[in-house]
């Protein structure tokens, strides 16, 4: 069965080499993550004016911004914070949601039909503002920024884990499990989460990408990290002012970072979908 | 004639529906005033060094000292009767700021919209055609990068581009430049209120200043409506009305358009009310970007400066657009497909 896998793996990822180059891309992220803040070149928050708004070149290869801060090691180091925010509110939604779903796909019935409602209401709102609105609430700081995308992110796992459970919560070894005298409570989380958590790993990591993309927004706009934070967002809105006198470097490398780490998150949750879901295997 | 009652019956059912999450919207808002830092009435006080006593007094009048089931029953009475408060910002009614400011983000919206369906339906049309071809790869390969730019990012460059290298673009910043007067004011839509002033010069300018923000957020959503079009296209090109249209030898364009992309657009239009729905979202990174005087750069910087009114006015507003979507969004459905309306 494991080797199975594992021979399906190798077979998808030579029709798809994607799959590699993304794992890859996100063993670097994750990297750059750990270790950014001793790789780096420079200081990313000590300015040095002298040194200001200069375009990209040998010494700073992503050119250094209004405060003479060298953008690259900016760049490096707020890999961690993006990374940091986008993983945790993932996961809390994933924690959660799956619970949730796996309940109300299990109990069915009025509870089942009110949380559905509820999801409803959450779902047929622009979520952006919805998070917006939310950071407003409770408060600026960056901690909320994580819980505000956790939230907008619920639906999704709520939806995705009450319909695998659905499927699955009159099928034989379920049963069998409740015919032993399990509990309930037993029965979904020993027997059902573990069923449905491969599909949801995927759907996580193509969330990884949504994430990092909403917490990115939100601090563009001013919520959450403040300066002289680096982070990718913020590091986007500061060199806005300085865009219609031509200083490409201040958004382009930040936007860079931004779409890399979507994409690699986007092509590896597409591979690993790929290589878990059945119906693909020929 | 009963084909159009039986989707108006459909959509006046579903508008019932949606009333219980508009009123969840509207208890949203409620806990939302009342759950945030600080006293709103130290806010409406004449300062920050107002005496106690005053504060008190202002805590009265706001109804503050009340419980809050009957602080939201006195805020759902407020709503009704159109009331939304007063925004400390600009000293005005929150009804009235979003009136002025509604027509320009709905304008940069529906710009955005509608560039995006002329560009992604005829991409994933082609796409569909010939899978495995250039075009479908290049489209599919669009489409992966269209969804990783954040819309922020791709404004900021295309203004890098357009405005700083080219100088094709005006200034990006509002709705029309200093040196051209503003049209007698009809619709607040300005492209529509030029054409009706007669002002062709006025029409040009207005269209020039709409475009960069609009193609920004069409970037955005072109990605998810070219890939359900390709999609839909390749499922009802393989059906059999398609091989029969094709063997009592119509013309090819009659095949694609009339019978494949006809029965295709379903889904299309699902996804294009969701991402109208995604599209008001971006508009708060957008009319940043470009300096749009738009409801949602309002609601943004009331946000940044504790000005919680016209936040909660902006919700408002946006929940009801969203159900007004919602509908348009069914009863297009209804025409799209009779078929709908009977099951």
């Amino acid at each position: 069965m494991t080797s199975a896998t594992l021979r399906h793996a190798g077979w998808i990822l030579r029709g798809n080499p994607l799959t590699g180059v993304a794992a890859a891309g996100v063993f670097l992220l994750t990297f750059i993550a750990i270790f950014g803040p001793w790789i780096v070149p420079y200081d990313p928050i000590v300015s040095n004016v002298s040194q200001a708004l200069l375009a990209p070149s040998a010494a700073h290869i992503a050119g250094t911004d209004q405060l003479g801060r060298d953008v690259f090691s900016r760049l490096i180091v707020a890999a961690r914070l993006d990374l940091a925010i986008a993983v945790s509110a993932v996961g809390i939604s994933f924690a959660v949601g799956a619970v949730i779903g796996a309940i109300c796909g299990y109990a069915g019935g009025r509870l089942d039909r009110g949380v559905g409602r509820f999801v409803d209401v959450l779902m047929a709102f622009p979520l952006f503002v919805l998070a917006m609105a939310m950071v407003a609430a409770l408060g600026n700081r960056v901690e909320n920024i994580v819980i505000a995308t956790a939230i907008i992110n619920l639906p999704f796992y709520i939806r995705f884990a009450r319909a695998e459970v659905n499927i699955r919560r009159n099928l034989g070894w379920v049963e069998a499990a409740r015919a032993c005298g399990d509990s309930h409570i037993s029965v979904v989380l020993r027997f059902l989460l573990p069923n449905v958590l491969p599909a949801m790993a995927v759907q996580m990591s193509l969330n990884l990408g949504w994430a990092i993309l909403n917490a990115a927004g939100l601090s563009f706009i001013g919520l959450g990290v403040k300066p002289p934070t680096p982070e990718w967002g913020i590091m986007v809105a500061e060199g806005a002012r300085f865009i219609s006198t031509g200083k490409w470097w201040l958004i382009a490398f930040p936007g860079l970072a931004l779409m890399l780490a979507v994409l690699f998150f986007n092509l590896l949750g597409d591979g690993v979908r790929d290589i878990l879901d059945p119906r693909m295997r020929t | 004639m009963t084909a159009f009652a039986a989707t108006m019956t459909r959509a006046g059912k579903r508008f019932l529906s949606s009333l219980p999450a508009l009123f969840g919207v509207l208890i949203f808002t409620f806990l939302l005033m009342r759950v945030l830092p600080g006293d709103p009435a130290v806010f409406f006080a004449s300062g920050p060094n107002a005496g106690k006593e005053e504060i008190e007094v202002i805590r009265k009048q706001m109804g503050l000292n009340k419980p809050v089931p009957e602080q939201l029953v006195l805020y759902l009475y407020d709503v009704g009767r159109g009331n939304l408060g007063r925004s400390m910002m600009t000293g005005q009614l929150v009804t009235k700021d979003l009136r002025d400011r509604l027509p320009a983000s709905l304008e940069l919206t529906f710009a955005a919209l509608l560039i995006a369906l002329v560009s992604a339906v005829p991409l994933g049309v082609l796409a569909a055609l010939k899978p495995g071809s250039v075009i479908d790869h290049g489209v599919r390969l669009f489409c992966s990068l269209g969804v990783c730019m954040p819309t922020f990012v791709s404004g900021l460059l295309l203004i890098y581009v357009f405005y700083y290298l080219l100088g094709l673009a005006p200034d990006p910043t509002g709705r029309v430049d200093i040196f051209t007067s503003p049209p007698p004011s009809r619709t607040g839509f300005l492209l529509i209120d030029f054409l009706l002033a007669g002002d062709i010069d006025g029409w040009w300018a207005a269209f020039r200043q709409l475009i960069l923000p609009a193609v920004t957020m069409a970037l955005f959503v072109v990605a998810p409506l070219a890939r359900i079009t390709r999609a839909s296209m390749l499922v009802s090109l393989g059906s059999d009305f398609v091989r029969t249209a094709r063997s009592v030898g119509l013309p090819w364009w009659r095949v694609i358009v009339t019978y494949a992309l006809r029965n295709a657009i379903l889904p299309v239009i699902t996804i294009a009310g969701i991402v109208f729905s995604t599209m008001l979202g971006a508009n708060v990174l957008v009319e940043k970007v470009f300096s749009w005087p738009g409801v949602a750069s309002y609601a943004l910087d009331a946000l940044l400066s504790s000005d919680y009114a016209p936040v909660q006015g902006f919700v408002l507003l946006m929940a009801s657009v969203f159900v007004i979507v919602n509908l348009v969004v069914d009863i297009l459905y209804g025409i799209a497909d009779p078929r709908v309306t009977i099951s």
